[in-house]
């Protein structure tokens, strides 16, 4: 058994449990898949609806080439295979949002085929393979508890681009599902096709659960559970759904392939629907829609956009900055901080860069539960903050203590400094008066550590840094006392 | 005042620009001819009223650069028309005003023409009788009690019975082309992908194509010249370049080869359209043409064939009438019993019967059986036509296999009434433009057409042979007005 392995036990069986994933992600983009009307969050309800969105007859898809790019690019970000012809095909159900009465999806011709995403394990680097990812329409929101008699019905969302994003059920762990959906929504934010808003619903999965005895090489059968919107919520839902499997196996039961939901109050599955009252879905080529085809100069275009990507940044910064690993993993996870991070080190020491940024920073940005880019201290002032440690002004503690200070509207730390009068007290002639009178303060303590007792040193320099507020020096102070004792 | 509705298209353009009649002239005398017609049912809706001011406007400024100055024209209610109820023959659309309009009836507008008002036709398009509409079965003007042929009656009926100088309807496997042939006039299906489909309600989009009815061959050339036109609205539209159709018209046919597929001698075809297709013969002979005898091998296959790929589509195209968006609605107990309740009474029988067709077909254990197998069909049925063309420049067949029926003749009998059809489903499955032009009398002095049909964007080809036949045959309508009292 390795050593950072999820498993199951019950009744001494062992239980491994296999994940996989459909991420939808909505891609970033002003305007919808097949038609022109704006994507903004948060609108007016029905605000943002064409003809085409509301399906008014004779309305026709065109489609929109930049969400095609957006899912090339992705594709590209994923090492994934891009299919230069795809098909868009029309998935056939009724529900009151989803106003064609079908959506436009890709069924047996995605744009993108097979590629993989590398997670950071704890126990070295593990590939994760994606199946697949195709273009969607996203359906309208029915509102359930605005009229009490009726089912309202906003639109603002009917037909907005969707990734799917299939992966292979190479996941074991609820911990592996949120390192990959990290990792996914990092990758889809260095390239810019889908701000991996969770909240806002920009990100939400279908996760698919299955268990098998430890050994066995046989996947069992597997429960969907339908649209979690939140990584927690997955790793709660994956937890309750593998225990429920196991318990049902030891019992003596057989797992049901049905599609469930995850009921975020109780903590748990319940079963929506069984695979015989699956949807015929009744998928056929959309005749409104021709093949969509591209050559290898389009797809060339687009690689041409690509940014450095995570991983390409990760081994960078090892290699250039001489960060370990998890330093490293830490600072490109995000974008934003990987450019905080590329700001701060220009003028300052890349290793108590990094430690203050993964540090004080997040610690800060994580109390106030807001993002790198809104962090109320800026780079140029941490960066400034780091030389005044480096140079010797002011020491590590009264760092902190600044730190805190400077997070109140973005101070310059110097002026602070100055205006508080918080400047490292390194002058030796100073450093010895407060020295010469701790010492004549404490004969007793003095007596007893020329006698041996030396751990009594850290004593008087615990006595010295008090008697100057904390601002002496604290080497210049451990090697004059050295002297003087 | 009579006199104005015996002109053709292209007299009244002349006249109009010679300022010999005004457009208010023409606009009042096909008014006073269509409501003394009222018997015919050829109107959904009409808009006389505003024709008359539309007229009286055009006077007041006119612009005789105009292809279709001050001309009114009345069209298929498949046309979505701004501010003017459009139906599709429907009780599910009986209440619907549309917000926009159709591509290919705003072609018209710009060109200078004036709506009279909206045609009655099959539901949906679905019918070749004009008897499933849901405002009733359009009386052909050649008999009492004689279908008009569909879907496209009302117009091809509107047409014969001079209660609009031309008309445009839609064709999906012959809706153009068999009312033309039953009522003694001109119909012409382009090319899939030369007009657009935008805004005209959907029957099966991998089909439907929108085309010309007029009274005579030059006519046809000039309202083709005015409709065709390229769409970035519809993404099957095709941007190739259109002749002038109605200038490049000419009778210059000399060695054009034409084939004669031996596949369309079916049995229990009558001997009067067996001499009329021989007949056609000769006139193209006549006109310096070469005969050819082809073959057209999967021909038996095309009806079936159809009857698969066209109910797939409907039955996906008309997922959006469910009653939640606009249109007819039957409230309920709840969302599906609403979605029932409206459906079941907002169809009509055969429209219902094609959508229970189309879902099956599309069914999950049957798509590869039915579906999938039609399409590959459909490609060696179009693959025939190709290999055809190779060898001839155009192809003659009989329109229908037979002349127009009684009322209620066929209503019972799906199957005979799809056989309709037989020679008309071949050319809309492979895509090729098809002309019908009236070529003869059967022995109850019925109408009977001939068919030509031509390679891909070759309307003006097929035009051209029909121009220089309609000179051969020299065929009269005359209708004695029975239905005016």
């Amino acid at each position: 058994m390795k050593k950072d392995q999820y498993l199951i036990e019950k009744n001494g069986n062992n239980y491994e449990v296999v994940i996989g994933l459909e991420v939808h992600a909505q891609v970033l983009s002003k305007s919808k898949l097949f038609s022109n009307s704006a994507t903004k969050f948060g609108s007016e309800p029905n605000t943002q609806v064409s003809l085409v969105d509301a399906a008014f007859p004779g309305m026709l898809p065109v489609i929109n080439e930049f969400c095609i790019r957006q899912a090339v690019k992705t594709g590209i970000g994923l090492n994934a295979k891009i299919n230069k012809k795809s098909i868009f095909d029309r998935k056939n159900y009724f529900y009151a949002d989803l106003p064609q009465g079908y959506q436009i999806s890709q069924y047996k011709d995605p744009i993108v085929g097979e590629g993989s995403i590398v997670l950071d394990l704890p126990s070295g680097p593990k590939t994760i393979g994606i199946e697949r990812l195709h273009l969607e329409q996203d359906a309208g929101k029915s509102i359930h508890d605005i009229d009490p008699s009726s089912t309202l019905v906003d639109l603002n969302r009917s037909g907005v681009a969707l990734m799917e994003i299939v992966s292979k059920p190479d996941l074991r762990s609820p911990e592996e599902v949120n390192l990959y959906i990290k990792k996914l929504r990092s990758i889809m934010r260095y390239l810019g096709t889908c701000d991996g808003n969770m909240q806002e619903g920009s990100l939400r999965a279908d996760v698919n659960v299955s268990v098998r005895k430890l050994g066995s090489d046989k996947f069992g059968t597997r429960c969907e559970i339908k649209n979690v919107n939140s990584i927690k919520f997955m790793q709660m839902a994956i937890e309750y759904e593998a225990n429920r499997q196991v318990e049902l196996l030891e019992e003596g039961g057989l797992i049901n392939q049905e599609t469930r939901l995850f009921d975020t109050k109780k903590n748990q599955t319940r079963s929506m629907r069984s695979k015989e009252d699956a949807h015929d879905y009744r998928y056929f080529p959309d005749p409104d829609l021709l093949p969509l085809e591209f050559d290898d100069q389009f797809i060339e275009d687009i690689k041409s956009e690509i940014p450095e990507l995570p991983d390409q940044k990760k081994d960078r910064f090892i290699e250039k900055f001489k960060l370990s690993p998890y330093e490293a993993t830490v600072l490109v996870s995000d974008l934003e901080t990987s450019k905080y991070f590329e700001k701060v080190i220009k003028n300052s020491d890349v290793k108590l860069s990094a430690n203050w940024i993964t540090g004080e920073l997040f610690a800060l940005l994580n109390e106030k539960n807001i993002e790198i880019d809104q962090s109320p201290i800026s780079s140029e002032n941490l960066s400034k903050l780091i030389n005044l440690i480096s140079d010797g002004t002011i020491s590590g503690k009264i760092a902190k203590t600044l730190f805190v200070e400077m997070s109140n509207g973005d101070q310059d730390p110097k002026k602070i400094v100055e205006e508080k009068g918080l400047k490292q007290q390194s002058d030796p002639k100073e450093l010895e008066k407060i020295i010469d009178k701790v010492i004549l303060d404490n004969p007793n303590n003095v007596q007893k550590y020329k006698s041996g007792k030396d751990k009594l040193f850290g004593f008087f320099v615990g006595q010295v840094m008090k008697a100057s507020s904390g601002k002496a020096n604290p080497k210049m102070v451990n090697d004059i006392l050295k002297k003087k004792l | 005042m009579t006199d104005i509705t015996n002109l053709t298209l292209t007299e009244l353009v002349k006249k109009i620009k010679s300022k010999e009649i005004s457009s208010t002239d023409i606009t009042s005398n096909y008014i006073e001819r269509s409501k003394s017609s009222k018997k015919l049912n050829t109107y959904i809706e009409e808009t006389f009223d505003d024709a008359l001011a539309n007229s009286k406007k055009f006077d007041a400024k006119p612009d005789f650069q105009k292809k279709l100055p001050g001309i009114p024209i009345a069209v298929k209610d498949l046309y979505c028309t701004k501010n003017v109820k459009t139906t599709a023959g429907s009780k599910i659309l009986e209440n619907f005003v549309p917000g926009y309009e159709s591509t290919v009836t705003q072609n018209l507008w710009n060109s200078g023409a004036i709506l009279l008002g909206k045609l009655n036709c099959d539901e949906f398009a679905m019918g070749s009788s004009n008897e499933t509409s849901h405002f009733g079965n359009v009386l052909s003007p050649i008999d009492n009690n004689l279908v008009p042929g569909g879907s496209s009656g009302g117009s091809a009926s509107a047409l014969a019975a001079k209660l609009t100088p031309a008309t445009i309807g839609t064709d999906t496997g012959g809706s153009i082309r068999q009312p033309a042939s039953f009522t003694g006039t001109v119909g012409l299906k382009p090319t899939y992908g030369s007009c657009s489909r935008y805004g005209i309600v959907a029957f099966a989009s991998s089909l439907d194509q929108a085309g010309p009815m007029t009274r005579d061959v030059k006519d046809c050339a000039l309202l083709l010249e005015v409709i065709s036109s390229f769409d970035s609205k519809d993404s099957t539209s095709i941007d190739f370049k259109r002749p002038n159709y109605f200038s490049d018209l000419n009778k210059n046919i000399k060695g054009k080869k034409i084939g004669i597929p031996k596949e369309y001698r079916v049995e229990g075809m009558p001997a009067e359209i067996e001499k009329l297709w021989e007949n056609g013969k000769e006139y193209l002979k006549n006109c310096g043409a070469e005969i050819i005898d082809i073959s057209l091998q999967h021909t038996k296959y095309a009806l079936p064939t159809y009857y698969i790929v066209a109910p797939a589509e409907a039955s996906s195209n008309l997922a959006r009438y469910d009653g939640v968006k606009y249109g007819f609605r039957v409230e309920g107990e709840n969302l599906i019993d609403m979605y029932e309740k409206t459906r079941s009474q907002g169809f009509g029988e055969e429209v219902k019967r094609r959508i229970m067709i189309g879902t099956y077909v599309l069914s999950s254990g049957y798509y590869d059986a039915y579906y999938l197998k039609a399409q590959k069909v459909r490609k060696l049925i179009k693959n025939d036509f190709d290999e055809a063309f190779n060898k001839v420049d155009a192809i003659l067949t009989p329109s229908t296999p037979s002349s127009a029926f009684k009322v209620g003749e066929k209503m019972d009998d799906p199957v005979s009434m799809y056989l309709n059809d037989i020679f008309t489903v071949p050319v809309n499955l492979a895509g090729l433009p098809g002309i019908s032009i009236p070529a003869g009398l059967d022995e109850n002095n019925y109408p009977l057409g001939l068919q030509l049909i031509g390679k891909p964007f070759d309307e003006q080809g097929i035009l051209n042979i029909a121009y220089s036949m309609e000179e051969k045959i020299n065929f009269n309508l005359n209708t004695s007005d029975w239905w005016i009292k």
